[in-house]
């Protein structure tokens, strides 16, 4: 046998290298430093972050493979690391003042965040299952500590035990269906497995692995019946972290399920897209019929979480180009959206997150009153929001599939969401403030995050056809 | 510079956004600044583009300039892109300078009301809609501007929004031109549908191949679209709002209401000559009804008391004339109509502004009289808008209303009837405006009282715009002088470009003779109506209250504007108000609502039963994970 | 002679032990114990094919020694978690741990 040499080609993975290297540093000055000169470990945080962003838009237009075609760097991942990056920049932007205000403002706060970051970038990227099931793993293990980051919170605790357990059953499950795919097919890489499911016998391993494999990602993007965990975690979990849950992770088990589901399962299409399709109608149904009758606010969004899951499925199911870029870009606009809307939630505290505390929001906080309405518009799906065309796109994909029955399901749940997130307006509107507490300054960089934040949901409403195209040229292609 | 028209609609936006997010930390000073140097700034770029037009060769005179592609879906896309040509130029400059020149006379006009800054980022959107529409070069923009324009128009007229009768002014103005775009919104889906595209260049090169002369469809299409322009342009039978509109500020009445919004379906006719020329049935229901709305409204500005009233039937009038003129396939003369209209009616109602202004705030014209010496100014101002509309030689009026006169006379689409009305017409307006002129600065003063000590004269802010406005009306009409008077027609000529295929340049009969006696005619006309007014109003006032009463029949009818709105009142609006209320007790509450509650309450219903699916246990959660995977598995082995 | 048969039998069955384990135990260290079951039936499946459907390759046996670097760093974690709720609450049964819910 003969010894291969390594083939690394550290360019290609240097946004993962610069994500890696800052989390290691802010995890090496967080015991060096001491009282107020650990404020500039968050700088330090998303300083990196957006390195890391240039650098992933340097290696725009590029494909190449490495590590013994184990990571690959083309524009799908590159979408998706500017998703995951843009929403770890926002969640560090709007913690800071968070940290400070719930006395938990520690260093390895931000280290595992860009930890996550760096796992959920290692998904995206990854040509072999092996590196998915660690990139989801390193992201996983991270988000698990991070949900119980308030330890002096009872519910915090909670939130974490709850995701840790049900997420390490689903990792059971991932796993064995991994295992099982590479029984069928003599290899865990994905470009094998799409040669394997091209040929004309597909044994019942295959399936029983695909199976499992969904059940595994289920977990992670929050599908019906597997998002059970989704809304007891976003409510315990500490507020910036709920916004990153709702936004990195789901991405990056989407960009798991397109590259396995339509790229190496892209051939058995017919075969496992009545399952997406049943997922999907459950999806977006549960999530929605739920959250009309929630009155905590993150618990809210979180049902509405599971119902935008849904709604990308919808693209899944719908497949081909369109598909995969209209997923691509209800991801990105999602995450704008959604983590504009946490940033508020954010700014008002963990003590008031009933639907009763946001009563005249407006009068008290016309910015915040006006840019959380935009994001709830933007959330049901209403123009010139991106929102809007994100399930435009989404849509529209689904019917020139011809899966106009499912594209109709869809848009009757949208009517259906609206009452929910109306009714967030409404109450901010309509009400009368309930208590006098003292107007507080919004902080500078959690400011910076929401105009971050109102800009991304306004430019893709207004203007989606670069974002859009952008998508359109970062679709895989078959090998 | 023409890379950069984005710049004249983008420098109002900008002022609007500053205005509206900043205005009040900015202060009052700041933002008028803001206000009207965005528009100056426009009207700058406008006529460095049109500087540059006229650069080339007339025939090369056309440029699309494509800002970015909006959507595109499949074969379907839109482009927020500009087309800049002959037409949108004259458009851009109108409506940026004349913009300009009122948001000068605003900033003294509204200086003292509270909603200064509101005002001012509404009038600052209005006129980038405005610009919007005159530039796109596809339907689809003309249609956003289009309704930016109107939704300008209603938040403007129910400006003063505590008043009941500005706040319903502004809906009659927003309902009645709805039913005209949802003619227009059709007309352009039509237009898709038959095209698949919505440029203009697309559409206008492939409907003569496309579209048989004359059919159905063609004719379907551009009479929907001069639906649209009917309500826009306060025609004949969609008109009942525009003298209402004149609950709005006066600079807003003489911006929206007369100088530009109105002429938009002026504007929409002449930009599709193309499709109008291939309709004849269409084209002579415009001309039609645009000679029918002319003579129509002027004869109820006969004997209207309300100053402004007057000046909005006067509008109403004109641009009748204007659609005339398109109808008889002249466009060139409805687009030179537009732009001397312009300029001498924003000045008559800038001067209506001031007489107000300066008798805090009355219109009725019986307590006016002798305003000569209080506010000189104003007077030397709107004499010149008189003059101007009324058509004396050499005023600008003149040359625009007498080459749509000869238009109607000589064209093949024209005809002796047209003429005749349009002379009338012309007599009529005379007079009209001359009662105007004389009740409110000559004769003796019937004002009131307490009102007398504070008549004062205008700030400077308020008569420089006047002034520039007022010698505008004077001479802006000589960039068109006819060659029958020696003139080299320079505006018809820029125009021709764009309206080459136009049947005014052929087929017309050429008899200079038919065509001074015609112009003899109409001054005869006009000046027998000024001398009428004279007589009226100036030397027997008796006189026509005599006449009032002898006639008390046709008096009172004209008096009651022909008793339309009563007529919309009993005929249309109290049937649909008896059928809303039907639909909304029988159907709505009882059945659509029902359904709609019910559902929202059985949803509702579910949602609280299904939430308790979530316990919180963990293995609760975790058997649903496994159930699911079961389900998963089992499909994929039982299929 | 064993089989792969036998491998995937007993992979199969480990599997299922676990699963029962997470829905029936109570204890939070149990349910912890019960993952890594299911864990390590995934591992034998990976030796296994790794063994007989490609000897030469050891893509298998290599994925298995990641999965048990991670199940370690899993229990780390989980450990760590499990104490906070002990701190806490007195007791780690999963199921009086319940403020979330609905």
């Amino acid at each position: 046998m003969s010894w291969l040499t390594p083939d690394i080609n550290f360019k290609i993975i240097s946004p993962e290298l610069i994500i890696l290297i800052v989390a290691l540093l802010v995890l090496i000055l967080e015991p060096l430093l001491k009282g107020r000169s650990k404020n500039i470990l968050p700088h330090i945080s998303w300083i990196g972050v957006a390195l890391a962003l240039v650098s992933v838009i340097t290696l725009w237009n590029r494909e190449e493979l490495g590590f013994n075609q184990m990571f690959i760097l083309d524009n799908f991942s590159c979408f998706f690391k500017i998703i995951f990056l843009s929403g770890t920049l926002l969640v560090i932007l709007s913690s800071i003042s968070y940290l400070k205000e719930e006395k938990i403002f520690h260093g390895e706060y931000f280290s595992l965040i860009l930890f996550a970051t760096f796992g959920m970038m290692l998904m995206a990227s990854s040509l072999n299952l092996i590196v998915i099931f660690l990139g989801l793993e390193i992201m996983s293990l991270c988000l698990y500590i991070l949900a119980g980051f308030r330890r002096y919170d009872l519910k915090s605790n909670e939130s974490s035990m709850k995701y840790f357990l049900i997420g390490a059953f689903a990792s059971g499950f991932l796993l064995y269906g991994i295992a099982m795919l590479y029984g069928a097919t003599n290899s865990t890489n994905l470009k094998e497995i799409l040669i394997f499911t091209q040929g004309f016998e597909n044994p019942l391993f295959l399936f029983i692995g695909l199976g499992l494999i969904l059940v595994g990602l289920g977990f992670k993007i929050a599908s019906f019946p597997f998002h059970m965990w989704v809304p007891d975690v976003y409510e315990g979990a500490p507020t910036p972290i709920t916004a990153f849950i709702s936004s990195g992770p789901k991405a990056a088990g989407f960009s798991a399920l397109l590259r396995i589901l339509l790229f190496a399962f892209g051939s058995l299409h017919i075969d496992w897209s009545f399952v997406l399709w049943i997922l999907a109608v459950l999806t977006m149904s549960f999530g929605n019929v739920i959250a009309l009758s929630q009155t905590n606010i993150k618990r809210l969004l979180a049902y509405s979480s599971i119902a935008h899951a849904g709604y990308v499925l919808v693209a899944l199911v719908a497949g081909g180009d369109s598909g995969i870029s209209s997923a691509m870009f209800y991801l990105l606009a999602y995450t704008f959206m959604n983590i504009g809307a946490f940033i508020i939630i954010i700014f008002l505290g963990e003590k008031k997150v009933n639907l009763d505390d946001y009563s005249g929001l407006v009068t008290k906080y016309p910015i915040l009153g006006i840019t959380l309405a935009l994001f709830m518009f933007s959330l049901a799906g209403f123009p010139p929001t991106s929102g809007f065309m994100a399930k435009f796109y989404v849509f529209s994909s689904a019917i020139k599939s011809g899966y106009t029955g499912l594209a109709i399901i869809g848009v009757l749940n949208s009517f259906v969401s609206v009452y929910y997130y109306l009714r967030v307006v409404v109450i901010m509107f309509m009400r009368a403030p309930v208590d006098e507490v003292q107007k507080v300054p919004i902080p500078f960089f959690l400011g910076l995050a929401l105009l971050f934040s109102v800009w991304g949901t306004l430019h893709l409403g207004i203007l989606p056809q670069s974002f859009l195209t952008l998508a359109q040229n970062s679709i895989f292609s078959p090998f | 510079m023409i890379d950069y028209c984005w710049l004249v609609p983008f420098l109002p936006l900008l002022g609007f956004l500053l205005n509206g997010l900043l205005g009040k930390k900015i202060g009052k000073k700041l933002a008028g600044w803001v206000g009207c140097g965005s528009v100056f700034f426009s009207f700058l770029v406008a006529l460095k583009i049109f500087s540059e037009l006229l650069s080339y060769p007339a025939s090369e005179r056309f440029f699309q300039k494509t800002l970015f592609t909006w959507v595109v879906s499949g074969n379907f896309n839109i482009n927020i892109g500009f087309q800049i040509d002959p037409l949108s130029t004259v458009m851009m400059l109108v409506v940026s300078g004349v913009g300009f020149v009122i948001h000068l006379y605003s900033v003294g006009y509204m200086g003292k009301d509270p909603g200064y800054f509101r005002y001012f980022s509404f009038l600052n959107l209005f006129v980038f809609s405005m610009l919007t529409l005159v530039m796109a070069d596809n339907f689809l923009l003309l249609y956003l501007g289009w309704e930016g324009v109107g939704l300008c128009s209603y938040l403007l007229i129910g400006f003063w929004y505590e008043k009941r009768s500005a706040a319903d002014a502004g809906k009659k103005a927003f309902i009645t031109t709805r039913i005209g775009d949802l003619g227009f919104a059709l007309g352009i889906i039509l237009l898709f549908w038959t095209f698949g595209n919505l440029n203009y260049t697309q559409v206008f090169s492939q409907a003569p191949s496309v579209l048989s002369h004359g059919g159905a469809l063609i004719t379907a299409i551009t009479l929907l679209l001069f639906l649209g322009a009917v309500g826009k342009s306060a025609q004949i039978p969609l008109y009942v709002w525009l003298p209402d509109a004149m609950e709005g500020p006066s600079p807003v009445s003489a911006l929206i209401h007369a100088a530009t919004m109105v002429t938009a379906g002026v504007y929409v006719v002449a930009r599709c000559h193309v499709l109008y020329e291939l309709a004849p049935l269409s084209m002579g229901i415009v001309a039609v009804i645009g000679a029918a709305t002319a003579i129509y409204a002027a004869s109820i500005a006969l004997v209207q008391n309300d100053i402004k009233r007057i000046l909005a039937y006067s509008t109403i009038s004109q641009l009748g004339y204007m659609f005339l003129a398109c109808g008889v396939g002249a466009f060139a003369c409805g687009i030179f109509h537009l732009f001397t209209h312009a300029f001498f009616k924003a000045l008559l109602f800038l001067g209506a502004g001031a007489v107000m202004h300066a008798l805090s705030g009355e219109l009725d014209l019986r307590k006016m009289g002798d305003l000569k010496k209080y506010l000189p100014v104003t007077f030397w101002c709107f004499l010149a808008g008189v003059l101007a509309i009324s058509g004396i030689p050499f005023f600008s009026g003149f040359f625009s209303k007498d080459e749509i006169l000869w238009k109607a006379f000589s064209s093949p689409h024209g005809g002796f009837l047209l003429w005749l009305i349009g002379f009338i017409t012309a007599g009529m307006t005379a007079f009209y405006m001359f009662r105007l002129f004389c009740s409110i600065f000559l004769g003796k003063s019937r004002v009131e009282e307490e009102v007398k000590p504070h008549i004062h004269e205008a700030p400077k802010s308020m008569t420089i715009p006047m002034i520039v406005l007022a010698i505008l009306s004077v001479i802006g009409g000589w960039i068109g002088i006819p060659h029958v008077l020696g003139g080299k027609e320079h505006f018809g000529k820029f125009l021709s470009v764009v309206f080459e295929k136009g049947p005014e340049t052929h087929g017309i009969i050429h008899s200079a003779k038919a065509e001074s006696l015609l112009m003899i005619l109409s001054v005869l006309v006009v000046l027998i109506g000024i001398a009428v007014a004279y007589l009226f109003y100036i030397s027997r006032p008796q006189l026509p209250k005599n006449l009032a009463e002898k006639y008390k029949g046709p008096y009172k009818v004209l008096l009651n504007k022909y008793y339309v709105d009563e007529f919309y009142n009993k005929a249309i609006v109290g049937p649909f108000i008896n059928l809303a209320l039907w639909f909304w007790k029988f159907i709505d509450v009882a059945i659509i609502d029902g359904f709609a509650n019910g559902s929202a309450y059985i949803l509702g219903w579910i949602s609280g039963v299904a939430r308790k699916v979530q316990t919180g246990y963990v293995r609760n959660y975790a058997l649903s994970l496994l159930l699911g995977a079961v389900v998963i598995l089992a499909y994929f082995v039982l299929r | 002679m064993i089989t792969l048969n036998h491998y995937l039998a007993l992979a199969s069955i480990l599997f299922c032990i676990g699963i029962y384990g997470v829905l029936t135990r109570r204890n939070a260290i149990s349910v912890l114990m019960s993952i890594e079951l299911m864990f390590n039936a995934a591992n034998i499946n990976f030796i296994a094919f790794s063994k007989f459907i490609t000897p030469v390759f050891l893509t298998g046996q290599v994925f298995a020694v990641f999965v048990i670097t991670i199940a370690a760093a899993e229990a780390t974690v989980a450990l760590a978690i499990v104490i906070l709720i002990y701190r806490h609450h007195k007791e780690i049964n999963v199921d009086k741990i319940n403020f979330l819910k609905w």
